[in-house]
């Protein structure tokens, strides 16, 4: 058979234009030189400097409040519209419309947050950036959860509910366990999503309390430091973390 | 025999689609009953309405308590019951084992719910997995085990509950064919053992006339018989039960004052009360051939014969017919494909079915 190694370069060429950029981002926060584009040996003295940033703390504190009560609000309420949604509703219209927000582009969404956020009087903080968040947030995990909801079998709940347990002890003892993986997944997803959101938050955040995306974008806006650099290295390193995990316990779960 | 439950007028509806057409019938304590019938035709649905997942529109289904303990016996409207207070358990055709549970806490899960203590509920599953025979799987999860293996903890998670009815939805059709056989045995141990009452739903006719002790034969939401499956055999009630039971030629005809006529011709059949017209039932094991087709009441060609080592079967082509008579014997088949060969019977072997 003749060889056809040739046809992996396209491939190879693919991943190099994805990786690229990312590889000298993560070098580049390891560069001793104050000017981000010569190497001149290696450091971390960035990490140490980002670590002194009040900035960048500040706007760490008010991501992780952002993304922990987005992740956990979007999850009850994304877990809830799932269920309500695989049991009650027949329609694929109304199944479309709840997993909208998640396809919508930002802009329209955060446009249409803002004017819905000032229409109502509410004032612009964390606050409206964390329901915001919760908004998209719930999508995700709906869709997550319908397609757990998906494979799992009908009868479990009413073989629990034959062998005597009241309907609330068949939600916690047989639904929640048996949704668990999907449920963490979505969580996961949405905590990723929302620690580096910017243009919702962008638009819907108050200006005292910015989160770190926008703390970020403020930054750059002076030309890009290897502090950035160190900054972009550990979101890269905890958004890894985190989907990978998710999507390892969707797989565990799916040969179960 | 004392009644446990009294399934009457129940009727059930969705939409258009009727499921359930005013159904009425008995089950006896410590009886193995099935509900017999094609897909569709309502056996499911009115499982689900015993154990309390289908509302009927109409009717009452009552279970009497005839237990000593019960003095007088009381009768509980399971209707009024939500599924988890009714005294029945049901077997899932899924199963439905808990994946996130290990044999051992699947069984135990319903004991748990009626919150007794932990020792008696321990000594219980313990009994019920000797039953089973999975004492050695008590710590597996329900994806290590077999068909068969799920099967029996799925019993053993209804039997360890100790209702008074049990109900198994499609028990066996999950299983493969030897497995089948082996459980169909093993179902009827286990239900003399343990002494509960078995529905069990079923479209596989061999499979209810092997293991039940009565048969509801339903079709289009409607009891069509309840007997034993020698009657329903010997004594079909209708067409749709002689056709459903068994296999055997049906010849439409009329029943007049002097005998049964049909093709054009007097044909012997038993005495009938009623005249009109009327089906006559020929069971293969009732026919036999002669080698002189003008002394006998039909005629016809040899299509094909069959032998299946102890026994054989022949199918006769018959003029006027749709289907071929089908004649079965002991040993080797005596005619060949194309023989012009005639067809008698015993007269009370046959059956006259009004319609």
């Amino acid at each position: 058979m003749p060889s056809i190694g040739w046809l992996r370069l396209p491939l190879w060429f693919t991943y190099l234009f994805l990786y690229l950029p990312i590889a000298v981002l993560v070098v580049m926060s390891f560069n001793a030189s104050k000017i981000p584009f010569v190497w001149t040996g290696f450091s971390t003295r960035w990490y140490g400097e980002l670590a002194q940033n009040e900035l960048v703390r500040e706007g760490l504190i008010n991501t992780l409040i952002v993304a922990i009560g987005a992740t956990i609000v979007a999850t009850i309420l994304g877990t809830l519209l799932a269920i309500g949604i695989a049991r009650y509703v027949r329609s694929a219209i109304v199944e479309a419309y709840s997993l909208a927000p998640a396809i919508i582009p930002d802009l329209v969404l955060a446009i249409g947050l803002l004017a819905f956020f000032s229409l109502i009087g509410v004032s612009l903080s964390l606050f409206s950036v964390l329901l915001s968040h919760v908004v998209f947030g719930m999508a995700f995990v709906a869709a997550v959860v319908i397609a757990r909801l998906g494979q799992t079998d009908p009868s479990l709940e009413e073989a629990s509910r034959d062998l005597g347990a009241s309907a609330a002890s068949t939600f916690v003892r047989i639904t929640l366990p048996t949704l668990a993986p999907g449920i963490i997944a979505g969580a996961l997803l949405v905590f990723t999503l929302s620690i580096d959101e910017f243009v919702i938050a962008f638009f819907t955040d108050g200006p005292s309390t910015p989160t770190l995306p926008i703390v970020i974008y403020s930054m750059v806006r002076f030309g890009v430091t290897p502090e950035i650099n160190a900054l972009a290295t550990i979101l890269l390193l905890v958004s890894f973390t985190i989907v990978i995990s998710a999507q390892r316990i969707t797989r565990l779960t799916d040969a179960v | 025999m004392t009644n446990l439950l009294t399934i009457a007028h129940v009727s059930k509806a969705y939409g258009s689609v009727v499921a359930l057409d005013d159904v009425s019938i008995d089950i006896a304590a410590n009886e193995f009953f099935a509900l017999l019938g094609p897909s569709g035709c309502g056996k499911t649905t009115l499982l689900r309405a015993i154990a309390g997942f289908e509302d009927p529109d109409a009717g009452t289904i009552t279970m009497t308590d005839n237990t000593p303990t019960a003095n007088p016996p009381t009768t509980i409207d399971l209707l009024a019951l939500p599924p988890n207070k009714r005294p029945v358990n049901l077997m899932f055709q899924s199963y439905a084992l808990f994946p996130h549970m290990n044999v051992r806490t699947n069984i135990a899960y319903g004991l748990e719910r009626e919150g007794l203590p932990a020792a008696e509920i321990t000594q219980r599953v313990d009994e019920v997995l000797e039953i089973v025979a999975l004492t050695d799987k008590a710590t597996a999860r329900p994806q290590q085990l077999s068909g068969g293996q799920k099967q029996r903890v799925a019993l053993a998670r209804a039997i360890v509950k100790r209702p008074k009815l049990l109900l198994l939805d499609e028990p066996l059709s999950a299983l493969d064919r030897k497995v089948r056989a082996e459980m169909q045995i093993e179902l009827k141990r286990l239900q003399h053992e343990v002494g509960i009452t078995f529905v069990v739903v079923t479209h596989d006719q061999e499979e209810a006339m092997s293991m039940a002790d009565r048969i509801a034969v339903m079709h289009e939401g409607r009891v069509q018989q309840v007997a034993d499956p020698i009657t329903l055999y010997s004594k079909p009630a209708n067409v749709f039960v002689a056709d459903f039971i068994g296999s055997g030629t049906l010849i439409c005809g009329t029943v007049t004052a002097s005998g049964f006529d049909a093709l054009g011709t007097r044909l012997p059949a038993p005495t009938t009360t009623t005249t009109g017209s009327a089906v006559l039932l020929l069971r293969p094991e009732n026919v036999t051939l002669t080698t002189d087709p003008h002394h006998a009441p039909l005629r016809g060609t040899v299509v094909e014969t069959h032998f299946y080592g102890g026994s054989s079967t022949t199918s006769i082509a018959v003029p006027g017919l749709d289907a071929p008579v089908i004649a079965s014997h002991a040993g080797a088949p005596t005619v060949h494909a194309g023989a012009e060969v005639g067809i008698t019977w015993d007269p009370t072997g046959a059956v006259v079915i009004p319609g």
